[in-house]
């Protein structure tokens, strides 16, 4: 399975598989990472599944739509790498993905 | 009279939902060390509820996916579930608890999340097999099992798990008549431009809805064949669909002296007026400061993470106070509506964008100030809209409903 790099609020970094098909969100999510909220369960609703992106990968993920960019200028910590997480699709073109979850705010 | 405590844990925390589960996580964030169980109703671990009437109905996505969290992380933070199981009792003074499966466990803390059951009809019929709530998984896999023999259906309820259902099925390519005893659906939530717009949407999609609608009783022999109003007419339904509301399930709080009515009274620490207990998510009772300070139960996911974090501080000592911005979504075909703050007590509205379009804003002011956005495919008015709603802005009306200026461009009035 590709694997998952998570970078969590504190910068412990922890490797982990994920399922193909599923969004990056529901990886973190499963895997034991207690910090993102993702409240709205992945439906672009709402801004609480926020990571940071690796620059080497930023690249790679598909385009940003014009609702998950509306909803990540609620955030303050936005910056160039940010994305949430619901909307980035997991697959091997992203085996090593590396993200950091965003501060809470 | 004492009884004998069979087990007893830390805090326990009563309703498996959203604001249980969020409860637990947020203790265990907070460093609570003490042994925790949660107690649900229902056989599974927590589940989101939101997608009961929207993708898990539609078949878009399985019920593992909506589990808040897998069981693996429950065991590694060392949560206990006692599921299946009903609180039917609490003694306050003990610190004990009563199961319907006759144990009695004891508490240092107890956290009362136990949401609401669906508000039944009462009419004749009611009981009949193809009659169904939407709160469980069970709920809608009862639905589900049913969908393909299903053609027509009778959606009881123009609020919003009515009309996500409805929107759902007739996706699905059902007949559904949709029931509302209003004179406008979302009567109860919004100001009646979003109800139009939204009666307008459904009926583009075939979807017959029927105001002012009184349902007399449903008929049938063992299973639903129709729905009769208080005119005569009656309606062939091989499914009925019941969205009524809520109750909130306190009984056993309140039989133990709890202060409360429609729901449990809590304080801005989401405390009962019972020692160590806490109550939290849709049966709570509290002060909104976004209502006017009014008390009020909100039924929503934020509501229930936000309070159950809350409760989380009060136990572990680190103090907080329940204030934050309400806010809330409903998906409906490809409509994606937004709310932030709460319209309740509105004495004005301003139309944002033109709703033919199918992207605008309701915005509702109260004595000149914002209060509360419904937002229909404009993120970008619900995102900046909330600082408005958290400030109590006062904007010229006349601005607001310019659609082409961004919200956070707006001038304030002094």
């Amino acid at each position: 399975m590709p694997r998952l790099n998570v970078v969590t609020r504190e910068g412990a970094e922890t490797q982990v598989e994920g399922t193909t098909g599923h969004s990056v969100m529901e990886i973190i999510r499963d895997n034991g990472f207690d910090e993102l909220l993702a409240l709205c369960g992945g439906c672009c609703s709402c801004a609480t599944c926020h990571v940071h992106v690796d620059p080497d990968y930023i690249g790679k993920l598909p385009k940003m739509s014009a609702d998950e960019d509306d909803l990540l200028d609620s955030s303050e910590h936005r910056s160039e790498y940010s994305r949430l997480s619901c909307q980035i699709p997991f697959g091997p073109e992203l085996d090593g993905l590396r993200v950091r979850i965003a501060p809470e705010d | 009279m004492a009884q004998e405590i069979d087990r007893r844990f830390d805090a326990v925390i009563v309703g498996a939902g959203q604001a249980g589960a969020a409860c637990a996580i947020a203790l265990r964030q907070n460093g609570f060390a003490g042994s925790l169980l949660l107690i649900g109703d229902e056989p599974e671990l927590p589940y989101e509820r939101p997608p009961l009437s929207k993708e898990y109905l539609a078949g878009d996505k399985s019920f593992d996916r909506l589990l808040i969290r897998p069981e693996a992380f429950w065991a590694e933070r060392e949560v206990d579930f006692l599921l299946g199981t009903r609180v039917i009792a609490v003694d306050a003074s003990a610190h004990s608890v009563n199961t319907d499966g006759g144990a009695t466990i004891g508490y240092g803390q107890l956290v009362w999340a136990t949401g609401g059951a669906p508000r039944k009809l009462i009419c004749d019929g009611h009981h009949l097999s193809g009659v169904h709530g939407v709160r469980s998984r069970a709920d809608v896999d009862r639905m589900i099992e049913e969908l393909s023999d299903t053609e027509r259906v009778v959606v009881i309820g123009g609020g919003y798990i009515g009309l996500e259902a409805a929107a759902v099925l007739s996706k699905l390519g059902k007949q559904i008549v949709l029931l509302e005893a209003a004179d406008r659906v979302l009567s109860r939530v919004a100001g009646e431009e979003l109800s139009r717009f939204f009666e307008g949407e459904h009926r583009a999609h075939g979807v017959n809805i029927r105001l002012n609608a009184v349902v007399s009783c449903i008929e049938g022999e063992d299973r639903v064949s129709g729905v009769r109003l208080a005119d005569g007419e009656v309606l062939p339904a091989d499914m009925v669909i019941v969205g009524i509301g809520i109750l909130p399930a306190v009984e056993p709080l309140l039989a133990a002296g709890a202060q409360g009515g429609n729901g449990v009274a809590v304080d801005a620490q989401c405390s009962t007026s019972l020692p160590d207990i806490y109550a939290i998510g849709d049966c709570a009772l509290h002060a909104n400061a976004f209502a006017d300070g009014q008390m009020i139960r909100l039924e929503s996911v934020q509501n229930a993470n936000d309070q159950a974090g809350v409760a989380a501080k009060a136990i572990t000592g680190s103090g907080d106070e329940y204030a934050a911005v309400p806010w809330f979504w409903s998906n409906q075909y490809d409509l994606k509506l937004q709310t932030v703050g709460l319209s309740t007590g509105y004495d004005a509205t301003v139309l944002r964008g033109d709703p033919a379009t199918r992207s605008f804003s309701v915005i509702y002011l109260r004595e000149g100030r914002v209060i509360a956005l419904d937002c229909v495919n404009r993120i970008k008015d619900y995102v900046q809209g909330r600082k408005l709603v958290v400030e109590g802005a006062r904007i010229d009306p006349a601005l607001l409903a310019d659609a082409d200026t961004p919200l956070k461009e707006l001038p304030l009035l002094g």
